[in-house]
């Protein structure tokens, strides 16, 4: 007996994950992932936090080395962080099923770029599904493991911001136990030393063939036949958005889109007068199924930018080209009424400093009226580029220059930016601020290693110290300070630390107003 | 493919837009459509644009309303009139503040339930009765009377 109920996609991949009997859930929070390990959570799953990507895949490793089931999530550019270890498990595989979600985020809602990660898959072998609402994002992450384990494979689970935010319809099945854990020694399988890494990459290769032909007996393509004038061969979101502009097309979806069920696309595209690839991001698809000489259409460049929908679909299979009205602009976020950023930010800005900011809520400071970001790449980027250009520039631009970070950023890929300011230290020394508003406050408040508490909120008796962990380093000057009570005091500090040629960390401390409310009821109910 | 309806609520982050919808899609659902809700989040808490779609129907492609088909366009906040209206359909409903009795409102976090009544007044098929069992299995218990009592005074307009 199924029961129904109305899901987003990332909760219905928790529910999947926990009735598939998921040992371990972990992932570095990012829109639009977020939310599955924290429901994965909230009904019962085992789930944490890991400091970034990396660490999380390399721990979600570890689980399926030991036989275990891992769900391991991260957003698109997540991956670009944790590529190291995605790369050769893909060779290795694991006894256990090691399931990476990636959510791509077309269009850039929460993103600094978009990166379409179905590349991935391709360049690191790994095989991939793509979903295409909540149902398929529930009975497709249980196949995943299910194949995962038949094949040692790792399976790149890619999904979108629609498919993660949209709720629809979904049937759950039964939950089923959580099986026992153990660890066989097999060094061949599992220690990619150069003579075992050749064999397993001819084991991967073989592992993809088998695969596709998995893929040719349909189990995850969907055919619709209606006319023979238009067929459609399409992927995820965009299939739904197909359905609604061309309800009289032929379509072909492909929910397991690496490696392609060429034979199967083939036949479609050959049974109908003329096939469109109609997919979001980049053309992939349509390069693969060119590639192998299947007769199909691409999409014009415009519609590789931004999201689909149902209008731009329309344009996509007419052909038409004429520009593309811009949405209305509405309100840009920006930093909340009260944000103890601002006043951080009101001090550089004022004393004309150059900054090299990083990803997170106070991104936001490069928006008027701060105006007070000035390099924004990746996440930690802000103290190694910010040493780069202190490298370089002239003595009177490079004492203006101050990185600017914040406290989970400084725990995903900060501490690695610290460890290259003390050893390659510039001529003129460098300043940090350390922006610690006690949260991950741009994805929802999330807990992190330095909050004192573990993903569900409870306590964690071991918290990593900010001030301790750059004073370890050997950071010559740390302070902690709260820029918004001590104005002053924090301003004079800031002159005097950029006037000096030592290294500084200057940790501006006062929790994040949002958060602030939710802290004192974790803590009253610890 | 029978038609669907669709339905665009927009407002500024922290005013409860999502919940609107969350509500509305639970209410559709437990009707018997078929229904699907889409939004952006994330960026939705920092007091920017926010808007929430809600499409049902016998079946539900696409989770996003097409641009300029809503059948109704909810907006909380005078501000958001404008750059939403191309959302709606010719002859479509468009619902705002000056709907609903405002200066009744027992605090201004409650504007969605109340334009939430206000719209639910758009479908005489689903009973008062629905809407009051989904507001107290979707929100916090401890408010849910003085909700029902915006939600009746938007439903009543």
């Amino acid at each position: 007996m199924s029961q129904k109920l109305l899901a987003s996609g990332n909760e219905a991949m928790a529910m999947a994950a926990l009735d598939c009997g998921v040992h371990l859930g972990v992932g570095y929070p990012g829109t639009p992932s977020s939310e599955i390990l924290e429901t994965f959570s909230e009904i019962g799953g085992c789930a944490q936090w890991a400091p970034n990507e990396k660490c999380a895949l390399e721990v979600g490793i570890g689980v399926a080395f030991a036989n275990g089931r891992s769900l391991v999530t991260m957003k698109h550019v997540g991956l670009n962080v944790a590529a190291d270890p995605f790369f050769t498990i893909a060779y290795s595989g694991t006894p256990g099923g090691l399931v990476v979600v990636s959510a791509d985020d077309p269009g850039m809602a929460s993103s600094q770029n978009e990166q379409d990660n179905r590349r991935y898959a391709i360049a690191a072998g790994v095989p991939m599904l793509e979903p295409a609402d909540s149902q398929e994002c529930y009975d497709f992450l249980i196949r995943a493991f299910e194949i995962s384990e038949k094949f040692r494979r790792p399976v790149l689970f890619r999904v979108t911001t629609r498919i993660c935010h949209s709720k629809c319809v979904l049937a759950r099945r039964s939950k089923s136990d959580l099986r026992a854990t153990h660890f066989d020694k097999d060094p061949q399988s599992n220690v990619m030393i150069p003579a075992f890494a050749r064999i397993a990459h001819r084991k991967l290769r073989t592992a993809l063939h088998e695969l596709e032909g998995l893929n040719e007996k349909g189990e995850f393509t969907k055919t619709i036949r209606k006319s023979n004038d238009l067929g459609v061969i399409t992927s995820g979101i965009s299939f739904q958005h197909v359905r609604d502009a061309a309800p009289d097309a032929s379509i072909l979806k492909i929910g397991m889109t690496y490696p392609l069920p060429l034979k199967t696309a083939r036949h479609f595209a050959e049974s109908v007068k003329r096939c469109v690839v109609v997919e979001e991001g980049d053309p992939v698809l349509e390069d693969a199924l060119k590639a192998a000489g299947i007769k199909v259409e691409g999409k014009a460049e415009m519609f590789r930018f931004g999201e689909l929908n149902v209008k731009r679909v329309s344009k996509l299979l007419a052909d038409d080209l004429t520009p593309e009205t811009p949405p209305a602009p509405g309100k840009p976020p920006q930093l909340c009424v009260g944000c103890p950023h601002r006043k951080a930010y009101e001090v550089l800005r004022d004393m004309n400093c150059i900054v090299s900011g990083d990803i997170g809520c106070y991104t936001l400071g490069v928006l008027p009226p701060l105006s007070a970001v000035d390099t924004c790449v990746c996440m930690g980027a802000s103290i190694t580029v910010g040493l780069g250009m202190r490298k370089v520039l002239p003595e009177i631009q490079a004492r203006r220059i101050v990185s600017v970070i914040g406290d989970s950023t400084f725990m995903h890929t900060g501490i690695n930016g610290i460890v290259e300011m003390v050893y390659n230290r510039p001529a003129t020394g460098h300043v940090v601020l350390i922006l610690d508003n006690s949260t991950t406050a741009m994805t929802g408040l999330q807990e992190h290693p330095g909050t004192g508490r573990f993903l569900d909120h409870t306590s964690c008796p071991t918290p990593v110290s900010i001030e301790n962990t750059v004073r370890g380093i050997g950071v010559d000057n740390v302070d902690v300070i709260d820029a918004v009570l001590d104005t002053d005091k924090f301003t004079e500090l800031l002159k005097q630390r950029l006037a000096s040629n030592d290294t500084s960390v200057i940790i501006c401390r006062r929790p994040c107003i949002l958060a602030a409310v939710k802290i004192k009821s974790y803590e009253e109910n610890k | 493919m029978e038609r669907v309806t669709n339905i665009t609520v927009s407002g500024l982050g922290g005013q409860g837009v999502l919940k609107v919808t969350d509500i509305l899609a639970e209410v559709l659902f437990r009707t018997g459509f078929d229904v699907k809700k889409s939004e952006v989040h994330g960026m939705s808490q920092r007091g920017g644009s926010v808007s929430s779609e809600v499409r049902f129907g016998s079946d539900v492609a696409s989770p996003m309303v097409p641009e300029g088909e809503s059948d109704f366009l909810v907006v909380l906040d005078p501000t958001q009139i404008e750059v939403n209206l191309h959302k709606l359909k010719r002859g479509g409903v468009l619902i705002i503040t000056d709907d609903v009795p405002t200066a009744k409102l027992k605090s201004p976090k409650m504007l969605n339930i109340m334009m939430l009544g206000a719209l639910s007044a758009k479908f005489p098929n689903i009973g008062e009765e629905l809407w009051l069992t989904v507001l107290k299995d979707l929100l916090p218990e401890k408010f849910y009377e003085m909700n029902v009592e915006m939600f009746r005074l938007g439903r009543q307009q």
